[in-house]
């Protein structure tokens, strides 16, 4: 992705999954670690802490939305990244994540674009919202 | 203040890039990284991570019944934010040492009337030359009184 191609108000939606799997979460607690059995262990979210059942580690909405900053961001190079958690995600959901160019400008003496992160659930409701920036090769 | 040491190797790179949606070939070259919250499976690392299993102790999950344990030492709260700064990519081969230290903490009111404290973690991640790699800054949200849903996801946060 070069400067020349982006411009303020630029967005871009990805779709990161249609159906979130306890699969998927179960794969994310045995790569990261987190084995928190809120969101593997169903008897223990429901009886053990009162949850309706488990659900996702708000790390790996965090990582999936990642993966929408990475491509878009190509072999440009991640500069900061963050997110605020702000609902749950459970197994089932549809979660769409939507970049938009907030900025670009000169850092450094590279070119830095600054994204607006916004990733919402089926029904519309943001799960997680943040920025990414990225200097542009 | 907490310090472990955390080799950085393709396999488990692979491995979280899957956890996290990438297809295999993203990061099949050596030298293409990470994915932007590689540094989390860092845990995987610690030797006092508390989420867990320790052969022989009693565990949160289930088991012959719905939960074996407490949670752990300051759960209770949640995971409310989580930010990154990239000094530079994270390569396989690197050794990083991470370093935990508590960093700013401050009190909201909830809408329920209670209080909300709110405690930033910072972890450093140095490479063998001691220089910053990446820069993870957790905020967790404790309620000071018991809500509807309690958690114990905060040490996910460190």
């Amino acid at each position: 992705m070069s400067a020349r191609q982006i411009a303020v108000g630029d967005t871009v939606e990805t779709v990161l999954t249609e159906d979130l799997t306890r699969t998927q979460i179960v794969m994310y607690a045995g790569a990261s670690g987190d084995y928190n059995p809120l969101h593997t262990d169903d008897l223990y979210a429901r009886e053990g802490a009162g949850y309706p059942g488990v659900f996702a580690h708000g790390m790996l909405t965090m990582g999936l939305t990642g993966k929408a900053v990475t491509d878009f961001v190509g072999d440009g190079e991640l500069l900061r990244y963050g997110v605020r958690f702000r609902s749950q995600v459970w197994p089932g959901d549809r979660l769409t994540s939507t970049l938009t160019v907030t900025d670009v400008k000169e850092e450094d003496g590279r070119a830095v674009v600054e994204l607006e992160v916004v990733t919402v659930n089926g029904d519309g409701v943001q799960v997680v919202s943040g920025y990414a920036a990225a200097a542009l090769s | 203040m907490s310090s472990y040491t955390f080799p950085v190797e393709s396999g488990q790179i692979l491995l979280f890039a899957r956890s996290v949606g990438y297809p295999d070939s993203a990061y099949a070259d050596p030298s293409a990284g990470a994915p932007p919250t590689f540094v989390q499976s860092g845990a995987q690392y610690d030797p006092d991570y508390p989420l867990r299993p320790t052969p022989g102790e009693p565990w949160l999950g289930s088991g012959k019944t719905p939960s074996g344990a407490k949670p752990p030492e300051g759960g209770g709260g949640l995971h409310g934010e989580q930010h990154y700064v990239y000094h530079r990519p994270v390569r396989v081969g690197d050794v990083l040492t991470a370093t935990t230290t508590p960093g700013k903490s401050w009190e909201k009111s909830g809408r329920r009337g209670g209080k909300m404290v709110f405690e930033e973690i910072v972890t450093e991640f140095r490479d063998a030359a001691g220089e910053l790699v990446v820069t993870a800054r957790a905020v967790r949200v404790i309620p000071s009184q018991v809500v509807e849903s309690p958690a114990a996801d905060a040490a996910a946060a460190r």
